[in-house]
């Protein structure tokens, strides 16, 4: 299956997979953390207006903990999640699956200086471009990679009451498409369903919506539904 | 196992999964809160669950099954494997021991830097006392009036700044040298040539306005001005390069290890030469800002604790932190 799947193995042995986040949703992300810290300089401004000198020495300190520790707060205290991964709904892990810690953090943070150059992140958007895990400079020394964060998995049901056993034993990863197909029917169009279905037509010599409960028949047999 | 048969017998156990890890995720500053017997099962529940999900794996079940068992394993790993932050009394144990050993131990990096820094800064404090028109190779003329206007002997500078301008600027140091210093460092992932580029530029403009100010003029003000918080301002420079300078060397020589794998230990490492960094110039930005410019302490006891503040700055970085015999440096 065609995948953006990072693998990695765990001390128990088994593998694990992460849906790695490419350079898109990230730089949407980063646009909503811009416009939050833009949103926060403004109101400080503001405030520190009226206390002259020493507002501009609070400000000059706000603005330099925001630049370059805003992001280090929210990946550490909230799960790897600034305010903009959140709505995009990506996050930060470590490369080997841990909650991200309080060096990693400050590490790709910091190299963000020189991913922005020579501006515009134009580095940094090379190197999540080439490297196998969308990382950034800062990612890559650091250990981190920012990944898709776990969302609400339902398990579909697959909308045919009937069973039936395949015509033929199949393989196996010809029962992973025909339940993959049953499973993810009702997010298809209807066209779409139909054209897909008709790839089998010569063997269940049905056409159309028939065709369709045929597939579903069979997934309904693999999975054992009664 | 048909698929059906697989998820009735065990999703009750996989729910009760769950909710333990929900209630991990979002109290886990009061685990108090979870019942304790559950809490001594998650090992085990959770070697059922990786166990469960490899079955589901090898026997070819649907993609959701697969992919949500694979996401409770991912958030029972990330439970399990959690780092535990740092407690205070690490703090106290990084500066008075592991962070000036780890100074030593670097110090080659410690010499480069240090001589790609002040090479340039007595280069061109030499350059520019001889040929004093040669400032404007370096700055503008308007520039050079700004900071002229600030050292002149007769301006408020003598006078002593008021409470409010110290504060500003203290952020304004703030917000300016931890900037560089952290340049200095990130640059170092370019094979180090920002972090070369960052200290040799730094040690001009620093040279460059030292040179300008040997005039008669200023010297007494600019120089009393500078020696308290020089000390570790400059230092803290030359470390944060030498950070970078490790950075960059380990992308160009990694030894055994892959570039990469070299790369993210020499990061691990370097980061906490930075954290030392950022203390150093707090505490420069603390000095430069509240005390450096008062009016009311004598020319001759500005430098001597100027001074002072050097000596201190060597005896910590070569004598602290030895007592533990096992250590190299």
């Amino acid at each position: 299956m065609i995948d953006t799947l990072l693998t990695f193995e765990t001390p128990e042995g088994i593998d694990l997979n992460f849906e790695v986040a490419g350079p898109l949703v990230r730089i949407l992300a980063y646009m909503i953390d811009i416009v939050i810290q833009g949103v926060i300089i403004i109101i400080l401004s503001i405030i520190t207006q009226y206390l002259d000198k020493l507002g501009v020495g609070l400000w000059l300190l706000c603005a330099f903990l925001l630049q370059w520790f805003f992001p280090v707060y929210f990946e550490v205290f909230h799960n790897g999640e600034t305010p903009g991964k959140k709505a995009m709904k990506i996050r930060v892990v470590n490369d080997d699956g841990t909650p991200i810690n309080y060096s990693a953090s400050v590490i790709r943070n910091l190299l963000r200086a020189v991913d922005f150059l020579p501006g515009s992140y134009a580095i940094g958007l090379v190197s999540m471009v080439i490297s196998p895990g969308f990382k950034r400079l800062g990612d890559i020394a650091a250990g981190t990679v920012v990944i898709y964060s776990h969302r609400k998995t339902d398990r579909p049901r697959i909308p045919s009451d009937r069973s039936r056993n395949s015509p033929f034993p199949l393989k196996f990863e010809e029962q992973q498409t025909v339940l993959g197909f049953a499973e993810r029917s009702t997010l298809l169009s209807g066209e779409r369903r139909v054209e897909l279905a008709e790839i089998l037509s010569p063997i269940t010599g049905q056409k159309g919506e028939q065709a369709i409960e045929e597939i579903h028949q069979i997934a309904n047999g693999l999975r054992g539904n009664r | 196992m048909k698929q059906m048969i697989f998820e009735n017998r065990f999703s009750r156990e996989w729910q009760e999964f769950e909710d333990l890890v929900n209630s991990l995720e979002t109290s886990a500053k009061s685990k108090g809160k979870i019942d304790s017997k559950m809490q001594a099962t998650f090992v085990k529940r959770y070697r059922r669950l990786c166990h469960y999900l490899s079955l589901a794996k090898e026997r070819g079940y649907s993609q959701f099954l697969t992919d949500y068992l694979n996401e409770l394993v991912i958030r029972g790993h990330a439970q399990l494997y959690h780092h535990k932050p740092t407690g205070l009394s690490k703090i106290a144990q990084f500066f008075l021991h592991d962070f000036p050993s780890r100074v030593r131990g670097e110090m080659k990096f410690v010499i480069m830097a240090g001589l790609l820094f002040f090479l340039p800064v007595f280069l061109a404090c030499g350059i520019i006392h001889l040929y004093p028109d040669s400032i404007y190779l370096v700055f503008d003329p308007g520039d050079v009036t700004n900071f002229e206007a600030m050292y002149e002997n007769s301006s408020s500078i003598r006078a002593g700044r008021n409470a409010d301008d110290n504060f500003s600027m203290f952020g304004f140091y703030i917000f300016n040298n931890i900037g560089i210093g952290f340049r200095c460092f990130a640059g170092g992932i370019l094979f180090g040539l920002g972090s070369v580029f960052f200290l040799v530029y730094n040690g001009i403009i620093i040279g460059s306005v030292a040179g300008h100010m040997i005039d008669p003029k200023f010297a007494s003000t600019f120089y009393s001005f500078i020696i308290g918080h020089g000390a570790f301002e400059l230092t803290a420079i030359v470390l944060s390069g030498a950070a970078g300078l490790k950075l960059g060397a380990s992308l160009l020589s990694p030894g055994r290890l892959r570039r990469i794998d070299a790369l993210k230990h020499s990061a691990r490492v370097s980061i906490r030469l930075v954290y030392g960094v950022i203390a150093m110039l707090v505490i420069a930005a603390f000095i430069e800002a509240f005390w450096s410019s008062s009016s009311t302490l004598s020319l001759v006891s500005k430098f001597a604790v100027g001074g002072g503040f050097w000596i201190l700055v060597m005896v910590y970085f070569m004598g602290l932190g030895r007592a533990d015999g096992s250590q190299q440096y």
